[in-house]
């Protein structure tokens, strides 16, 4: 204890001869030197590779103002059809994946819990977990639209696909910091693997399992509005149509669209949270 | 307490009141058809001639994915830079210029209530329109290339950066704020030595974790043109080459668990 007193007493008097120095974020200053060097070295490198065609970003200022021009004058009628079917593909999907993949997400969750779960079914879950968590949701959906077809389905399977990986990780650390001495007083009484799951972990981790799912309910809608892309159907491949056609106005409606219905999600899930905790 | 009696006069405790009972059924009703409806939309837009035939298309899928063709990693490394650089770029950007946008966010920090609003504006707007949506509007206006996807990560990380900093500054403990405004500090004196650093270790670990998500999210960004592994990824499909996409799978798993674990390490160092 007595170097960091003196450090104390050195500071105290340097500050005393009015040369007082906030104390830096990083303590060791040969790591605090090193990261701004590596950090340096690292921007120059990067910075260097990046290259960019300036005649070509000059041209598309001009596609910059017309989108501008677009975001102040949206035009939701005259695609309204199209708009409207993209719209309701992509909360279908949303609401199926979300209740498919939390449904899935917790025997995983289960499973990659480390107290409660044999060290196989562990690795088993574990490696579920980093596949889905690793792949972004477009490189999913990939996959699965070679599998099952151009479609809504194939974006539902992508997110629940999604789902697991998200829900099941956060499940399983939430397990993993439970207050155990429920479980036991539960297990003393004699209880079965499914009583002492239903009467010991599931009260303790339901509100957070609930919170999250409204959580991911919204990740999901702002997902599945990129699927769409890739040709997993939802209002993706609807933005996309009206981008490469150049028809800014509509492309800006939809994105205004999403903007509303993401507030919306965040709002009423906040509600809901703040209810079940 | 909700209680009922039974034929012999004796209390019997119950979870819930009658109505409760009644509004929970009706809630899971109400829930079930929900989604039973969605099912029912999804499936009459679904081709099932497709979908029969899932399984001997994945067989087949994986069966081209066999072996991988390892010799196409070397025409990978400098995608995979650039990949890199999308993401670290766009989330040095993106936390730039997050940074003021927090403060001027925050209910304890903001100059004015209509300020407040606008930057709320800003960050859910940033937050709400995914990466790969910035990129595509972004590849229109710039061009294809590394850019558009660095400017897209960038825009994108200012909603979350934000968001959660914002956060963090209002829950600051008020006490060194007040003492370092009894000094008599002027407001920007008081940012610097009674907020910042509290708020630091928070910011540095919304940063990385930010990072984090981008080195993922950016290796689909060539997917719509912006730069990085997704050309290669796209080049690939397209091409059927089903053996070097194994390969760009493999290399983006390791990428994304190697940052993700540096990003654990960090935040666990910090926190």
């Amino acid at each position: 204890m007595s170097e960091p007193m003196d450090v104390l007493t050195a500071r105290q008097q340097a500050a005393q001869r009015g040369q007082w120095r906030r104390l830096p974020l990083i303590d060791s200053p040969r790591l605090r030197w090193g990261i701004v060097v590596a950090v340096v070295v690292y921007l120059i490198l990067a910075l260097a590779s990046v290259e960019v065609d300036w005649e070509r970003v000059a041209e598309g200022a001009g596609r910059a103002l017309n989108f501008l021009g677009a975001f102040m004058q949206p035009d939701f009628i005259s695609r309204y059809d199209d708009i409207l079917e993209g719209l309701l593909e992509s909360l279908t999907m949303t609401l199926t994946s979300t209740v498919l993949g939390v449904l899935l997400a917790i025997p995983v969750g289960l499973g990659a819990a480390r107290n409660i779960s044999p060290l196989p079914v562990y690795f088993v879950c574990r490696a579920i977990i980093a596949v889905s968590r690793t792949f972004q949701e477009v490189i999913i959906a990939i996959l699965f639209v070679v599998m099952f077809g151009f479609g809504p389905l194939a974006g539902m399977i992508t997110l629940a696909f999604a789902t697991i990986g998200f829900m099941a990780k956060l499940l399983a650390e939430d397990i993993e910091d439970l207050d155990w001495r429920q479980v036991e007083a539960v297990r003393a009484t004699g209880a079965s693997w499914g009583q002492t799951m239903n009467h010991a972990i599931q009260p303790q981790v339901m509100p957070r399992l609930i919170g999250l799912s409204m959580y991911r309910l919204d990740i999901n809608f702002r997902e599945s509005s990129v699927i769409g892309i890739v040709g997993a159907g939802g209002i993706g491949a609807t933005l996309d149509t009206s981008l490469s056609r150049y028809e800014y106005d509509t492309s800006a409606a939809i994105l205004l669209i999403i903007i509303a219905i993401v507030l919306l999600c965040e709002y009423s899930s906040s509600h809901v949270r703040r209810w079940t905790q | 307490m909700p209680v009922s009696t039974t034929s012999q006069g004796l209390p019997v405790w119950r979870r819930r009141t009658t109505r409760a009972q009644w509004l929970q059924y009706l809630a899971w009703l109400m829930g079930v058809s929900l989604f039973l409806i969605c099912w029912k939309m999804i499936s009459d837009n679904t081709m099932w001639v497709f979908v029969e035939d899932a399984g001997r298309q994945g067989a087949d899928l994986i069966s081209r994915k066999m072996p991988p063709e390892w010799g196409y990693a070397n025409v990978l490394w400098k995608p995979m830079w650039d990949t890199l650089n999308i993401a670290t770029l766009g989330t040095l950007l993106g936390i730039i210029m997050a940074f003021p946008i927090a403060f001027l966010a925050a209910r304890n920090t903001t100059p004015h209530p209509l300020v407040r609003s606008i930057a709320l504006m800003v960050i859910v707007s940033s937050r709400s329109i995914n990466s790969l949506i910035w990129a595509m509007l972004l590849v229109t206006i710039l061009g294809p290339g590394v850019l558009a996807g660095i400017i897209a990560i960038a825009l994108r990380s200012i909603g979350f950066v934000g968001k959660l900093l914002y956060e963090s500054i209002e829950e600051i403990h008020p006490t060194p704020v007040e003492a370092i405004s009894a000094t008599g500090a002027s407001r920007l004196q008081v940012m610097n030595y009674g907020v910042l650093p509290q708020i630091m270790p928070a910011f540095a670990g919304i940063s990385v974790y930010r990072w984090d998500i981008n080195i993922r999210e950016s290796t689909v960004l060539g997917l719509v043109g912006a730069g990085g592994i997704g050309l290669q990824l796209n080049a690939s499909i397209n091409s059927l080459a089903w053996d070097q996409v194994s390969v760009i799978f493999v290399m983006i798993f390791v990428t994304v668990l190697v940052s993700e674990w540096i990003s654990a390490r960090v935040r666990h160092a910090i926190m």
